[in-house]
């Protein structure tokens, strides 16, 4: 375990664990893990020279569909577009998006469509790998994904110092191949649990269900008043630590720290614009945890993974996107945050753009990872521009392709993470934070167009 | 022996605490007198007198029924358990105890666990025995420990076997390494045997022991993942055996080119006269229940790092060799000294009280007892699974922790609280430092709150005197219920204040090991009738209880 000297001045000399420290296994869930050194290697602090602090992943798991969304194809017939027959302009001249996506059309200016996404996998895991690692998988290691790297060397190693975690997943884990990988437990992400648009948003450790605030001030003067074995060995070194803990925990619980995922503190009609769904009170919740400064969060955006009934669940579901994105893009801008916040929205493919109207399908879309889409926006990245094309039925990649490795490779710069850094690996491989020319991953070149 | 007593009577006199009063001995005391009661107390208490520090008093029958079943056996008592001892008027139940625990199914459970972590029992990553090796490993470990052989015996077997990793589970402990190379084998049988790291040796020592490793060959089958570790002669084309070797003590040894060099290495170790062999066992024994070890860390052994009382570090190699490699007489012997039974709470805050055992230290419980003691209390259980390699291993409900087969075996709640991750067979490995997550976890987590609020164990003493009795009650499982849960009878029969009373006895039972004082029933009362509800007032002192640090701790 790596010692670090301390920063905070609530933290007095002599107990064993800094409140950084604190704060990095703070709410994990996981926990500490590998005592070996070899963590010591990790997180520089990044160049002052980046443009982007922090990241919100806008995570589309099961694979959105980019005809429907963010490239669409009515020229290639209802077989193509099935009823989604008339795409929008957008206030960018040229750009047109999915007719479900109106709000998103006034915020043209503000993002960039990245229209020729290529990896060519067609598995969940593997394409989720693939996408948030930018590694091929099935090398025999597990590589973290960008959400665990930006933790990594814009975390606490780099300065950051709040309760919160760096690495946020609203509100669910997205599973073993999109988190931390070999760099271990210590940079999983943490993951709240609950329902933000709930009346009671239930955060995993901070907001227990069904205890009110007073109950909980009531316990933790029973438990002051129960201690018998603390009072008696007042002093111990042992339990003073302990106990500085479990003043960092009431931080959470109890003060201002936990406050952040209160959105109750938000005006009412601002959650509306968000809309009143799980989607659109994470978005802004995302907002929140962005003004504390946190390096990363994730929105894990689950359904879309359509295999049947696409086009009801896309009227149920783009909608929503749309409402939740358009406003949080807005509210960033609004206030000044979104020339420091990356966000990037696109699940791990695209789907079939041939609808499959036979039986059993009905009217589905499948796994398509020959072509997709990806909204940026925010960080340095310029807005209004769409970079490569697909054919003109969205089946594969006309002109200029995007590798996963070029969209993650040139957030990592807007970050300022030297892509070529090493990455501590706990048997003391060489591995760098993306692949280096002599591995063969494939690459369409930075994404200078937006840069 | 005579001066000893004479020292502790004069200091216990004398003894005053912060606020000038003579000290009471508190719940966590007892009144009677320190008195040695054999060759280890009298060694260590001259030491404390030779250094001018006060040895703290007996700990009270409470302290001792719970520090000993979970030092011994990992386990926390029930509350059953704990008031039968605590009733018990025999002076001599103490021993009784002691020798009843070592007999116990859950003392191969709770060592085996203790030597997976420095035998690095581990399925995957960095290790990679692979599952069924890993089961196999610790079957044999646990069958080792629970038919108690001979310390001797259990190193010779695991330096020397040959055979399938799936069939010969010893023969994993070559495998169990992720530097498989002479060196890094010789390292590995160092720190595990010797309790030395031999990465600080000088390099021709190191090369020398490592020459005994150079004939090991792992040679798979045709079954997946199944492996023949054995020794290797020479092989025609390969490169010449070492035709010399060198002991760790620097005496040189001429190999035979026949000879499995293992096999010449572990007979010079298990020598009864060799001081490499019984001293690192016995100094790491020590640790395991006193928290620190005579030398200390226990696997860091070298010319530089004396112990704090060699007298006593002799002795106990002493008696562990004449007793032909026990360790349960060693534990025995250990168990039932007077230094074992100190209070924690100490009478020196001089930093050499704690290297010489003036006071019993405190000590976060292990990750695994804890949840395990967690579950017994409420009556739930915990998921625990393995995600690498597919197909994935789930175990079945009701596992305990401590029996878990396999490192990679593993649950959220084990990783935050510092089970080892048998990387590298260190004895550091464990962290059992409190960190903030943990407190949180604790306090507020729907984990605990959920086992708390869903066990029926105990629902059933916090239910309201209100309350119907339940569709298909049975009285007989009821009663039974009760004696399981240490209480007299149903709490919900009499009045208000006294279910109250035998609930908050019960519960200080289950999770104390002990009666509540006036003291602490008095503030359970004034809480509960602040609180909306006696059900509700409850939980939170079963939750408070949880989170207290004589819940949480050694002690």
């Amino acid at each position: 375990m790596t010692t670090r000297s301390l920063s905070c001045s609530r933290v007095p000399r002599g107990v064993p664990i800094s409140r950084r420290e604190a704060g990095r296994y703070l709410l994990a869930g996981t926990g500490l893990v590998l005592g070996g050194g070899w963590h010591a290697a990790a997180g520089k602090a990044a160049p002052v020279t980046a443009k982007a602090k922090s990241v919100i992943q806008i995570w589309l798991w099961g694979g959105a569909c980019h005809v429907d969304t963010f490239d669409p194809k009515p020229a290639a017939g209802t077989d193509y577009s099935g009823p989604l027959k008339s795409p929008i302009s957008t206030k960018v001249t040229g750009m047109q998006i999915g007719e479900l996506l109106p709000e998103l059309a006034k915020q043209a200016d503000k993002y960039s469509l990245i229209r020729s996404m290529t990896h060519g996998n067609n598995g969940h895991e593997t394409a989720s790998y693939l996408v948030q690692t930018a590694r091929q998988p099935g090398d025999g290691s597990v590589y973290p994904c960008a959400g665990a790297v930006v933790s990594l060397f814009r975390g606490y190693s780099a300065g950051y110092e709040g309760l919160i975690p760096p690495y946020i997943v609203l509100t669910r884990p997205q599973g073993r191949f999109s988190e931390a990988g070999f760099l271990g437990s210590r940079y999983k992400p943490f993951a709240t649990g609950g329902d933000p648009a709930q009346s009671q948003f239930v955060v995993e450790g901070v907001v227990a269900q069904g205890i009110t605030q007073e109950r909980q001030k009531g316990r933790r003067q029973l438990l002051g008043d129960l201690n018998t074995l603390q009072k008696t060995l007042s002093g111990n070194a042992e339990l003073a630590a302990s106990e500085k803990c479990e003043q960092q925990a009431y931080d959470l619980i109890l003060g201002d720290a936990g406050k952040v995922f209160d959105l109750n503190q938000e005006p009412a009609e601002l959650r509306e614009r968000y809309g009143r769904n799980t989607f659109g009170q994470s978005c802004l919740l995302a907002r929140r945890l962005v003004e504390k400064g946190v390096p990363y969060t994730t929105i894990n955006y689950s359904g879309w993974d359509t295999h049947k009934g696409h086009f009801q669940i896309m009227q149920r579901k783009l909608p929503e996107l749309d409402k939740g994105l358009a406003t949080l893009l807005q509210d960033l801008s609004e206030r000044g945050l979104l020339e420091s916040t990356i966000i990037w929205c696109c699940g791990e493919f695209g789907r079939t753009p041939r609808v499959q109207w036979e039986a059993p399908w009905n009217g589905g879309r499948g796994h398509y990872g020959n072509v997709f889409s990806v909204l940026v926006a925010g960080g340095g990245f310029r807005g209004g521009q769409v970079v490569g094309a697909s054919t003109d039925r969205g089946e594969e990649v006309q002109d200029r392709p995007v590798y996963p490795a070029d969209l993650i490779g040139s957030m990592y710069e807007l970050l300022g993470i030297d892509s070529a850094a090493q990455l501590p690996h706990p048997q003391g491989q060489q591995v760098t934070v993306l692949s280096t020319a002599t591995e063969s991953t494939k690459s369409g070149g930075r994404l200078r167009e937006l840069v | 022996m005579t001066t000893c007593l004479l020292y502790v009577a004069v200091l216990a006199a004398g003894s005053v605490t912060a606020e000038g009063i003579a000290a009471e001995p508190t719940v966590f005391e007892s009144s009677s007198e320190l008195s040695p009661q054999g060759r280890i107390d009298e060694l260590v208490l001259s030491r404390l007198q030779q250094l001018g520090l006060q040895p703290a008093r007996i700990c009270s029958d409470g302290v001792f029924v719970r520090r000993v079943f979970l030092d011994v056996i990992g386990t926390l008592p029930t509350a059953q358990e704990a008031r039968e001892f605590l009733q018990d008027q025999d002076p001599d139940k103490r021993r009784t105890l002691i020798d009843r625990l070592l007999l116990r199914g859950e003392f191969a459970d709770y060592w085996a666990m203790k030597w997976s972590d420095l035998l690095r029992v581990k399925a995957e990553f960095p290790i990679n025995l692979w599952p069924n090796a890993a089961q196999a490993y610790h079957r044999w470990i646990h069958t080792s420990i629970q038919q108690n052989r001979p310390y001797d015996q259990f190193v010779r077997d695991l330096l020397t076997a040959n055979g399938s990793n799936f069939r010969v589970g010893q023969v994993n402990f070559y495998r169990a390494v992720q530097d498989k190379t002479p060196q890094g084998l010789a390292q590995a049988v160092a720190l595990t045997f010797l309790g030395a790291r031999a990465d600080k040796w000088p390099p021709d020592r190191l090369a020398g022991m490592a020459a005994f490793f150079s004939q090991i060959s792992y040679t798979p089958t045709g079954e997946w993942k199944e492996e023949i570790v054995s020794f290797n002669p020479a092989t025609p084309g390969t490169e010449e055996p070492p035709a010399s070797a060198i002991f760790p003590d620097g005496t040189p040894v001429k190999l035979q080119p026949d000879e499995d060099p293992r096999v010449v290495f572990a007979d010079w170790l298990i020598r009864a006269e060799n001081p490499w062999f019984a001293r690192p066992v016995v100094n790491r024994a020590w640790c395991w229940l006193l928290g620190r070890g005579i030398i200390h860390e226990p696997d860091d052994i070298r010319p530089d790092n004396a112990p704090s009382n060699p007298e006593l570090l002799a002795f106990l190699e002493q008696e562990f060799i004449a007793s032909k490699y026990d360790l349960r007489h060693l534990y025995r012997l250990i168990l039932n000294s007077q230094t074992y039974q100190l209070s924690s709470v100490a009478r020196s805050d001089k930093p050499e009280a704690a290297a010489n055992f003036a006071y019993y230290p405190l000590r976060r419980l292990d990750a695994e007892v804890l949840i395990d003691a967690v579950n017994q209390i409420t009556g739930t259980s915990e998921e625990y699974s393995s995600a690498v390699p597919e197909p994935f291993t789930y175990m079945p409900e009701g596992q305990r922790a401590v029996a878990l087969p396999d490192g990679s075996i593993t649950s959220p709640f084990l990783e935050m609280f510092g089970r080892p991750a048998r990387d590298t067979g260190l004895e550091s490995e464990r962290s059992n430092r409190p960190t903030a997550d943990q407190r949180l976890h604790l306090l507020n987590s729907s984990h605990i709150q959920r086992k708390i609020e869903n066990s029926p164990k105990l629902q059933a003493l916090l239910a309201p005197t209100s309350a119907g009795r339940p569709a298909g009650f049975n009285k007989a499982k009821q009663a039974r219920r009760y004696r399981y849960l240490g209480i007299a009878q149903d709490p919900r029969g009499s009045g208000d204040a006294q279910s109250t009373e035998t609930a908050v006895t019960s519960l200080y039972l289950t999770f104390l090991s002990r009666f509540p004082t006036q003291t602490e029933l008095t503030q359970v009362t004034e809480y509960a009738k602040s609180a909306s509800s006696a059900r509700e007032a409850l939980t939170d002192v079963v939750w408070a209880l949880l989170n207290s640090a004589e819940f949480l701790y050694r002690h």
